[in-house]
């Protein structure tokens, strides 16, 4: 069986560029790369499905017809990746309304660790990499901790 | 064509039904609890058919709309299917009444959310619709129709904590999604067919490293499904802020759908299995990471979902001993962990309700204040962490079993891992009982971070709104609350009901174990699952067909028949 190449370079390109808009952070631009990556692997079934022919109906025609089962899954998929695009960008508004971005935000663990850093007690490796060693916007600040707490933040210092 | 062989239809197409009957009667709350009730105890009532069906007389098949299976969609119900799809329509059923309970409790009469009901059916349409699906293709869309009201049910409300959770939610799905369409692209390209019998006939005809990189694409998407360790991230993170039944369903079932796929590709379409290792040192890796997670954290039902990831590993380990030991042991273990974690999601709900946070740092004195409540969390709690002589025991036992039968270092390494996840988890657990139910109210250290911490997590009402500020609101009333002795019963009910079940698995455990290994023989033996979706004369009428039987299919029927005689 000989593949079609123009097909598979198609694909490739579509998913390529879905694959960079999904590593985006803001939900309408992930929602774009998975629409092209969702078109990218339609075209797969398209190259799954062989040699191309006549239509795909019983008695009309003669010579080989396409195969028509990777036609109807595709059509299926489409109707899925409509469906919950449609709701993806519904998402997108709801986050808009509610924090003015559709960014996707940071789990919740890791945004507790670097509240617990700002506001808590720090630990010791906080403490040797992060802010004696490290100049902040101000330069090096000795003397920046107070009882081994982080000081408030020097935005806020600022105002 | 009989009424018995389109009962395999009904667990797919009686919640759809009821579904949209349910959106059409959107007005009327009374209604749309009669309509999901009713159809999801008919759809338990029908798998308790199919499973006697499938267990005397061979897999139940039907080729929806009359076409072939080769190219038409077929639904299969055999032991493995039946036993999976009873354990999940029971438990969305008392879910379900959980929520009916919950949302009479908590807005009286009238109900705000006339989606719910509908899309709590959708789910289950989808989760059926996984459990027969018998061509790959068919799985992807009961995939997707469970994904997209998984989707609606944990926005559910659009509050803040719900939509940030729900966007990493809804994009690893798309991801996985994706990875899924790749895989059956390749599939078909490799072997023409995504019906799962014919896959099992010509799988084995192609090259070893073909089939190992399908089986890999494959197990990538089931793995991000059922949160295997690599792909498990997404799911602490997203589970708990939906409203307390999602949670449970959610934990329940969307998982275990997962599982059940791997052990159905893993035992048919992939029977010499190339990456048996792999699978091995996933799962020990998922037992033990998981099981860490749950320890490090104070909330519970953000322990609750990380013990859920760490059990997966259990499933996992059967699945790559490859052997009719350890597919028994993980079905078995697949469906107490159904009832199980479902039910402990529940009471973290009613914890919820009654305390007005599940952090375990301002909950305390349950035991005195709810005696009911720490019996219904006790039992469940025990049972997951595998003490004699609960069912969990005697899953983790067969699981054992088969890893000590399978004999190499890995296989032991694995047994080793389940042992030290079941002391964890009973760890995990007895700091949730004594914390949450021993403790004294009021014994907690203040600190800003934990508040942010639980208005982030809470949200646990049916609609969301009241979600952030309920810590803060209930705590202060919380002598009031206190002497509302009671749990409210429309709540209580469905879960002392899902809890006396996992008893119940316990009590039978004799012949449920029976029925898993005649399962797991019948997995183990694929030809049977093939001759019947292939074969069966009762779904191929010669004269009438469109398109002949393939000369493999032929030779195939012939050759079984002639060895059945």
């Amino acid at each position: 069986m000989s593949t079609n190449l123009t097909l598979i370079i198609v694909a490739g390109v579509l998913v390529g560029s879905g694959v960079t808009l999904i590593l985006e952070r803001s939900l309408t631009r992930i929602l774009v790369g998975f629409v092209l990556a969702g078109n990218g692997l339609n075209t797969m079934f398209l190259v799954a499905a062989g040699a191309s022919g006549r239509a795909p109906i019983l008695g009309q025609g003669d010579g080989p017809m396409s195969d028509p089962l990777p036609q109807a899954m595709v059509l299926t998929a489409i109707v899925i990746t409509l469906g919950t695009t449609a709701f993806g960008l519904a998402l997108a508004y709801r986050s808009w309304q509610l924090t003015g971005t559709d960014d996707v935000q940071d789990d919740l663990e890791d945004d507790l660790i670097r509240r617990r850093a700002l506001h808590d007690d720090v630990s010791s490796t906080y403490e040797d990499q992060d802010a004696t060693q490290l100049p902040d916007e101000e330069g090096f600040d000795e003397g920046g901790f107070d009882d081994g707490r982080v000081r408030d933040t020097p935005a806020e210092e600022d105002a | 064509m009989t009424f018995f062989d389109q009962l395999v239809l009904f667990p797919v197409i009686l919640p759809l039904l009821g579904a949209g009957l349910c959106l059409a009667l959107g007005q009327s709350a009374v209604a749309q609890r009669t309509i999901s009730i009713v159809v999801l105890l008919a759809v338990v009532a029908t798998s308790v058919v199919l499973l006697y069906r499938a267990d005397t007389y061979g897999p139940q098949v039907l080729n929806v709309g009359g076409w072939p299976a080769e190219i038409g969609i077929s639904l299969v119900a055999d032991r493995l299917s039946a036993l999976l799809l009873i354990t999940s329509t029971f438990v969305t059923l008392c879910v379900l009444l959980y929520s009916v309970g919950q949302g009479i409790v908590e807005f009286g009469r009238e109900t705000p959310l006339s989606v719910f009901f509908p899309t709590f059916l959708v789910l289950s349409a989808g989760v059926s619709c996984a459990f027969l699906a018998g061509d790959l293709f068919n799985l992807f869309v009961g995939f997707e129709v469970l994904l997209a009201a998984s989707f609606v049910l944990i926005t559910l409300g659009g509050t803040h904590a719900r939509v940030r959770s729900g966007t990493i939610y809804i994009i690893v799905a798309l991801a996985s999604s994706a990875l899924f369409l790749l895989a059956l692209a390749s599939v078909y390209a490799a072997t023409g067919t995504v019906n799962l019998a014919q896959l099992a006939q010509r799988m084995p005809q192609l090259p070893t490293e073909t089939a190992t990189v399908l089986q890999l694409l494959l197990l990538v998407t089931f793995g991000v499904k059922a949160a295997v360790f690599p792909l498990s991230a997404w799911l602490p993170d997203s589970y708990p802020t939906a409203p307390a039944p999602v949670t449970a369903v959610f934990a329940g079932l969307l998982t275990k759908v997962g599982i059940y796929a791997m052990i159905r590709t893993n035992s048919l379409v992939f029977p010499a299995h190339e990456i048996r290792s792999l699978l091995l040192w996933a799962s020990i890796l998922t037992m033990i990471i998981g099981i860490m997670g749950a320890i490090a954290q104070s909330d519970i039902k953000r322990i609750l979902s990380f013990t859920l990831v760490s059990h997966i590993g259990y499933m996992l380990f059967g699945i790559a001993l490859n052997s009719q030991l350890g597919f028994s042991g993980a079905i078995f273990y697949t469906i107490h962990h159904i009832t199980v974690q479902t039910t402990l999601f529940l009471i973290a709900g009613l914890i919820e309700y009654r305390a007005g946070t599940t952090n375990l740092d301002r909950v305390g004195g349950l035991a005195r204040r709810t005696p009911i409540l720490a019996v219904l969390f006790f039992v469940p709690a025990m049972n997951l962490a595998g003490i004699p002589p609960f069912s969990g025991f005697i899953g983790k036992l067969a699981l054992l079993e088969g890893g000590v039968a399978a004999g190499d270092w890995l296989a032991l390494l694995g047994v080793a891992a389940g042992v030290v996840t079941s002391l964890l988890t009973l760890y995990a657990m007895a700091k949730v009982w004594s914390r949450a139910f021993w403790q004294p109210f009021g014994e907690y250290e203040s600190d800003d971070i934990s508040d942010d911490e639980t208005q982030l997590v809470v949200g646990g009402s049916l609609h969301g709104a009241s979600g952030v500020s309920t810590s803060t609101k209930k705590e202060s009333n919380w002598d009031q609350l206190a002497e509302e002795q009671r749990l409210p019963m429309r709540m209580a009910l469905p879960t002392l009901l899902l809890a006396s079940a996992t008893v119940a698995l316990t009590v039978f455990a004799g012949p449920l174990i029976a029925l898993t290994d005649r399962a797991a023989a019948e997995i183990t033996d694929p030809n049977r699952y093939v001759h019947a979706v292939l074969c069966n004369p009762r779904n191929w009428d010669e004269s009438e067909a469109i398109l002949p039987r393939s000369k493999e299919t032929v030779h195939f029927c012939e050759q079984f028949e002639g060895v059945a005689k």
